[in-house]
């Protein structure tokens, strides 16, 4: 890669600088609802980079996820809780120097990483072949990432599914419960339900 | 008086295409980029767009909060089923290859219905959440 | 010259991981729940790109089978991430879910406020 700047190293180089970019903007914005938009176009940038990382599954997934559904619940939030960001009356110095030193501490240990996009790195050594060798031998769907998700690697996948389902029955449970603390309203659905 | 007449008649149009937008990522998923995670976030927004235009009570008609809620453990049924249907027929755990004669078409069948369970409980999930949000109304 | 060439190859990473600490950032710094749910999520999409970034081989293409191509990018990852982004707007929404009881309960969602209002936090 290094010595022959391709067109699909450049395009990235663009799209993670305006990565950076959004999230400066992010942490600086004091309006939540400027945030919430924020965040929305940090996905639909960070879906785009994910085509350019050749992970299309995953792109379309962060399309309609990130930038669709997590800001409609975002939004729905912010109608609930107040648009404003009060002005920050502690010092940032001390997060500012850990994120650094974080950081720092990150950086060094990337540089010993191999160089990004070449084939013979331990990464592509192991077991991507395996999945991909087997697939086309046995005519599994020509599309591996579902032949992994739902085949080699059901297990996980049911894993993850079951996570799904336990934060859905954790949000109805919070929301729609009939009880309240400290609160004085009730819900009208609820009407019935035992008091605290 | 209605002065969102272009937004409603253009939700109207683009409606039933989202949906078969999901239909065709959830059924092209073994061809194509796409599978029951993304077909299942697809349809759930077409029900939000639903909601947000011609109001929540409507989206409940179409999609109601009941259902919607059955959705959500039906998915991990029907994939947990997938398994155990695997274990019954004298295989592993989510090993599909005793669905079918041949080993290509069993675990195409096992994919499907995988990707079925995965859709449901996704999509399911995120409507659900989002009626959850929205009836909590401003306190 | 050589550094500038594995500035040049590490670029990703570093940008990386600048949303990374970013994300840690804001978590620690900013007093809104809502914000540093944000900047939980700035960090978790920094995650996606840590783990897509070394599967990417440059002149392949993506992980779907046809003759004509031999070269794949690694699947596996892709999978990981796949999953991942699913259950992390599921954790998000239950993170919210929480934001707006605490909203019912305090009044508020501005942490020192909160912490104000609840001597035993102190």
């Amino acid at each position: 890669m290094i010595g022959t700047p391709s067109a699909e190293a450049f395009v990235m180089a663009v799209l993670l600088t305006l990565l950076a970019a959004v999230t400066i903007a992010i942490a600086r914005q004091r309006n939540m609802f400027g945030v919430v938009i924020l965040a929305s176009i940090y996905s639909f940038l960070m879906a785009s980079l994910m085509i350019v990382l050749d992970a299309v599954d995953v792109a379309m997934t962060e399309a309609s996820v990130g930038a669709g559904i997590s800001t409609v619940i975002l939004l729905t939030t912010l109608y609930l809780t107040g648009s404003m960001e009060y002005p920050q009356r502690r010092s940032v110095a001390i997060p500012l120097f850990v994120s650094i030193v974080v950081g720092a501490a990150l950086v060094w240990g990337t540089i010993g990483l191999p160089a990004f996009g070449i084939s013979d790195a331990p990464i592509h050594q192991h077991v991507a072949p395996t999945y991909i060798d087997f697939s086309r031998k046995h005519d599994m769907p020509p599309n591996i990432v579902t032949a992994v998700l739902a085949d080699f690697r059901g297990f996980d996948t049911l894993g993850e599914t079951t996570v799904v389902f336990t934060a859905g029955i954790g949000v109805l449970l919070l929301l729609q419960g009939g009880w309240r603390i400290g609160g004085s309203r009730r819900d009208e659905e609820t009407e019935g339900d035992d008091e605290i | 008086m209605r002065l969102d007449l272009i937004l409603r008649v253009g939700a109207k149009l683009i409606l039933p295409f989202i949906l078969l937008f999901a239909l065709y990522v959830q059924f092209h998923g073994d061809y194509g980029p796409g599978g029951g995670f993304q077909a299942g976030v697809i349809a759930a927004g077409m029900v939000i767009l639903y909601a947000i235009i011609f109001g929540v009570h409507a989206a409940k008609r179409i999609a109601p909060p009941i259902m919607v809620e059955m959705m959500v453990p039906m998915g991990v049924a029907i994939f947990t089923g997938a398994g155990i249907a695997g274990l019954l027929m004298g295989n592993n755990f989510l090993d599909y290859t005793g669905f079918a004669h041949d080993y290509l078409h069993a675990h195409e069948w096992g994919i499907l219905i995988v990707e079925l369970g995965v859709l449901v409980t996704v999509c399911g999930t995120m409507v659900a959440m989002f009626y959850a949000f929205v009836q909590r109304g401003r306190s | 010259m050589e550094m500038l060439e594995t500035f040049a190859a590490h670029y990703n990473y570093f940008i990386t991981i600048f949303l990374m600490i970013s994300g840690l950032f804001i978590v620690i710094a900013r007093g809104n729940l809502i914000k540093k749910l944000v900047g939980l999520s700035l960090f978790q999409t920094s995650v996606y790109l840590l783990y897509l970034t070394p599967a990417k081989i440059l002149g392949g293409t993506a992980p779907i089978y046809d003759e004509s191509y031999k070269l794949y990018s690694n699947p596996l990852p892709h999978v990981l991430m796949l999953t991942a982004i699913v259950v992390g707007v599921a954790t998000l929404s239950l993170g919210l879910a929480l934001v707006v009881r605490i909203k019912e309960a305090y009044g508020t969602v501005e942490e020192d406020e909160i912490f104000a209002k609840d001597p035993e936090a102190e």
